[in-house]
């Protein structure tokens, strides 16, 4: 563990809301412990700012603990910040040296506005969700959890795309802007249980129309998602989302079932 | 008024079959007919907007994130109970109706928690059935791990992140029925008041946090299902936004509160860094299962390692204490989470304490790691360890963790009887919001059964009762009565606006943080409760006259959020202390020096005490008055604790 304390500068995006236009602006952080977390970090100086009247930062944040997937910097260049597999939360300050000039971001992609200074609209997420990201069962009336055994790799491979924490980092991080890595996640997750089955092509379908709806970009495989991730999401998702779709897209709806059993 | 918790006739393992029946329905075409009003969509609230969209009723949701999926139920780590006996070890609903009860130490109702022990069987099989990923064994069956304070392995998780994949099971749920156009969803609003009509609640008012808009929505009934209220500690495993807004502007619009002052202390945290610290680190309970509890057996050798010219694994066995091992052999690292976290707290009283502020003990992995090989135990606990190392920059597969308690979990809340009813008609708490359920709970993965439990498959059926008696007259919100409540809370707001001072909020709430953990943390005796309501009552005043607000309310402002959040917060503590003296008996997390047995063990007072406190709000500056709701025991009887 690094002692010592460290004095910074922030270049800080600076944005009242979606209607008006936005600058950097320049901060001083002096007395930072490494041991401080990024958003600790960001609360010192927004004490200080309040403590002079000025308007704190403003950022989205609730867990702190890398899984509410709220915490949304862009972080000299990486959204998360510099370190792999781990959100702005998670981030500390011992990875970063005195006297260093610190970039802050908010996630830049047009299905993303802006809300305030850092924080931006992610519902474009919820709203691909709501388009059949789901198993439709209603409360009750469900099999015995053990009826429907699962292999335990099978198990694991689903539970590994149901981390997606619903960020957003990889659309940030993403030259055109894409949310197939997002998208697939939940794809994946629900394509290989048996309980996701019935609905495996239609779901494809209407969860990727959303996505174009919604503005973002298409993929071009150049794999930055995959690497920002904090949850380090697989690209495969990707293939087999694109696969389950360009059956669905062969074959209609009766006939993919019917292929299926 | 009377408390009635209109708990059914009849023997209590049919109590609810037969109350599921008495209860009146509302008819499949007028369900349309109803408004329901949900704040809040955790655990309890998804599955409750979901269950009762499904059933027809048209449900308006409000949570204060952004998007419903990050309600803090996604932070449970462990894992959730279920009386399944699938790893046939004598699991039962009444054994776990009986731990529970034991758990609560006797200050929880029979009702309720045999109702919770009979649904705990559903709630696996709908999460399974919507996808979520529990743990597999390689048969393709379910996977089971043990809990603190338990004999049996009943508690399902999946990996580290229970919390997180059941209310992604919830949320996709919900995400179906606002599809179908069943449920609206308001994200970014903050509920800030009830409106009441006749005594009945039929509306609240909200903050957009985008605009500053204070709006009212009206409906038939309204569920709050806002979650605990750590963060009256300022430091505790909460999320940074939980808060009891809510439940308090509830409360004074005469809801009772119930049992306030018991707050659940998990022992394995990750201790305290330095004054920066804006939260707390829950390392999973489950790590107990295979980690050691231990503390140096002398002062001198926990000197060396704070000062570290000494380093844990040097320390030879024979200078180690495996406290918990030693005290409490038929339990040990798994003792209930009351018991662990008194005895690291006793630890550092008596200079045994390690790390560098000597406010810790150790978790120690590497036999563990002898016995099952690294990649095992990678495979079983590698999030929480990767968080660990992220936090502490130590790694704890090299090093024992250091871990303390923290402030976890609330039991108190709203409240409410046996269908989920606050005192105000028509007002319903769900989840962890509400009291019932736990009494002093010392136990794990019994708060995400609970709401899960109330969210899917209580208040289906409580609420259709209430709504076929009072009706489906429309209501809405030209009535008197939600303009002026909208006034009162604009008042509010702007009160708050004026706010200049020299003191931020956080200051604020970092000082109450200090007097809660101090007075009303993990032992409480009288004089200290005393002098902690004088500080409060001090700290109250200077709040209303130095803090500072900046901004408007016309955008957004986190500043003018966290203040109202905080004002509130003064309030409750004050209350929470008010209770604690009351109580002068130890019962679970609530530990009154005073009341103790000669080996140091929390020692109830039966006699004077088996009761639910209810508290009254009377008035601003008022003492609140105590109703007292007593406690019968019919199944179980009462015993004194006794681990070893
Ligand atoms: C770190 C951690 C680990 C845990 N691990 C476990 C475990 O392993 N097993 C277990 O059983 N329990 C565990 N618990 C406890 C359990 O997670 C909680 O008790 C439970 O999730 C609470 O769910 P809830 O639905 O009642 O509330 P929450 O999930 O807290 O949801 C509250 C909701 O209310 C909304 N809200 C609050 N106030 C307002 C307002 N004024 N206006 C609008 N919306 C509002 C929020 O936006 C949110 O949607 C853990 C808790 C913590 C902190
Ligand atoms: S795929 Fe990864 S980066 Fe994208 S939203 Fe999910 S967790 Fe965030
Ligand atoms: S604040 Fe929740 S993931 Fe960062």
């Amino acid at each position: 563990m690094s002692n010592g304390n460290m004095n910074l500068t922030l270049k800080v995006w600076r944005q009242k809301n979606a209607q008006t236009a936005g600058k950097f602006v320049s901060y001083k952080a002096e007395n930072i412990s490494p041991d401080m977390s990024f958003l600790e970090m960001l609360d010192v100086v927004n004490e200080s700012l309040t403590h002079k009247g000025d308007e704190p930062i403003n950022f989205d944040h609730d867990c702190r603990e890398g899984i509410c997937g709220m915490c949304s910097l862009y972080i000299n260049g990486h959204p998360h910040g510099p370190k792999r597999g781990i959100t702005t939360c998670q981030l500390h300050m011992r990875t970063f040296h005195d006297g260093e000039t610190i970039t802050i971001e908010p996630w830049r992609a047009e299905a993303f506005p802006i809300v305030k200074d850092l924080a931006v609209d992610r519902s474009a997420f919820d709203r691909i969700q709501q388009a059949g990201g789901y198993v439709s069962v209603n409360t009750g009336g469900v099999p015995d959890g053990n009826a429907i055994p699962i292999p335990k790799v099978i198990a694991d491979e689903a539970f590994n795309s149901a981390t997606c924490i619903g960020c957003g980092a990889c659309v940030a991080a993403c030259k055109n802007a894409s949310a197939m890595l997002f998208v697939s996640a939940k794809i994946t997750q629900l394509g290989l249980l048996p309980q996701g089955q019935p609905e495996r092509y239609r779901r494809v379908q209407s969860m990727v129309a959303q996505m174009d709806e919604e503005g973002f970009g298409s993929c071009t495989n150049t794999g930055a998602c995959e690497a920002e991730c904090p949850k380090e999401i697989k690209l495969t998702n990707i293939a087999r989302m694109n696969n389950d779709y360009f059956s669905a897209k062969l074959f209609r709806e009766e006939e993919v079932h019917e292929q299926n059993h | 008024m009377t408390l009635d918790a209109k708990i059914p006739q009849g023997p209590l393992a049919e109590k609810w079959s037969k109350h599921k029946f008495d209860l009146k329905l509302v008819n499949p075409a007028n369900k349309r007919k109803y408004d329901i009003i949900i704040v809040g969509t955790g655990l309890a609230g998804a599955s409750a907007a979901a269950t009762l969209a499904e059933l027809g009723y048209n449900v308006k949701a409000f949570c204060f994130q952004d998007s419903p999926r990050r309600a803090h139920s996604i932070a449970a780590q462990g894992g959730i109970n279920a009386a399944k006996n699938y790893q046939n070890d004598g699991d039962s609903v009444f054994r776990l109706f009986y731990d529970t009860i034991k758990g609560g130490d006797y200050r929880a109702r029979e009702a309720n928690v045999h109702r919770l022990a009979e649904v705990s069987v559903n709630i696996i099989d709908q999460c399974v059935a919507q996808g979520v990923p529990f743990a597999r064994e390689y048969g393709g069956l379910l996977d089971n791990r043990s809990f603190g304070g338990s004999q049996v392995s009943r508690t399902f998780y999946a990996r580290g992140q229970t919390g997180q994949q059941l209310l992604l099971g919830a949320y996709s749920a919900l995400n179906r029925q606002i599809h179908a156009g069943k449920v609206k969803v308001y994200t970014r609003h903050e509920m800030l008041d009830v409106v009441t009509i006749d005594g009945h609640a039929k509306g609240i008012v909200t903050r957009n946090m985008l605009t500053g808009a204070i709006d009212t929505h009206a409906g038939h009934a309204v569920l709050l299902c806002t979650g605990g209220y750590s963060n009256v500690f300022y430091l505790s495993t909460n999320a940074i936004g939980s808060n009891v807004t809510a439940a308090w502007r509830a409360h004074k619009r005469g809801a009772f509160f119930g049992n306030p002052c018991y707050t659940q202390i998990h022992p394995t945290c990750i201790p305290v860094s330095g004054d920066h610290q804006s939260k707390l680190t829950l390392m999973s309970e489950s790590l107990r299962n295979d980690g050691r509890v231990w503390a140096p057996k002398t002062v001198e050798i926990a000197e060396q390692l704070r000062k570290g010219t000494l380093k844990a694994d040097q320390v030879k066995e024979d200078d180690r204490d495996y406290f918990l091992e030693r005290k409490y052999p038929a339990f040990g690292n798994l003792v209930p989470r009351d018991v662990a976290s008194r005895n690291a707290k006793e630890m550092v009283e008596e200079g045994r304490g390690v790390g560098g502020s000597g406010f810790a003990v150790f978790l120690d992995f590497a036999d563990a790691i002898k016995r099952l090989g690294e990649e095992t135990v990678k495979a079983k606990y590698g999030n929480l360890f990767d968080m660990y190392i992220q936090i502490t920059d130590e790694n704890p597969y090299k090093q024992p963790m250091r871990i303390y308690p923290a402030v976890h979990y609330t039991m108190g809340g709203l409240w409410v009887d046996y269908n989920l009813s606050t005192t105000i008609p028509g007002l319903y708490a769900l989840g962890e919001c509400n009291f019932s359920d736990h009494g002093a709970n010392r136990l794990g993965a019994s708060a995400l059964m609970q709401g899960l439990s109330d969210g899917y498959f209580v208040i289906p059926y409580t609420l259709g009762d209430y709504l076929a008696k009072t009706g489906p007259k429309k209501v809405d919100t030209s009535h008197p009565a939600f303009e002026q409540t909208k006034q009162d809370v604009i008042a509010h707001v702007n009160k708050l606006l004026a706010l200049k001072g020299t003191k931020t909020v956080n200051e604020y709430h970092r000082d109450l943080g200090h007097i809660m953990w101090e007075y009303c943390g993990m032992a409480r005796t009288d004089e200290g409760l005393r002098k902690a309501k004088g500080l409060i009552q001090a700290l109250k005043a200077d709040f209303w006259k130095n803090a500072i607000v900046t901004g408007e309310n016309e955008e957004v402002n986190a500043s003018l959020e966290r203040a109202g959040r905080v004002a509130d917060f003064i309030e409750l503590g004050e209350l929470m202390i008010d209770d604690a003296l009351m109580r002068k008996e130890s019962c679970g997390g609530h530990f009154r020096v005073e009341s103790q047995t000669p080996d140091g063990e929390a020692l109830r007072d039966d006699e004077n005490f088996a009761f639910v406190a209810a508290w009254e709000f009377k008035g601003e500056n008022q003492p609140e008055e105590l109703h007292k709701e007593q406690l019968t025991f019919e199944a179980v009887h009462l015993s004194q604790r006794n681990y070893a």
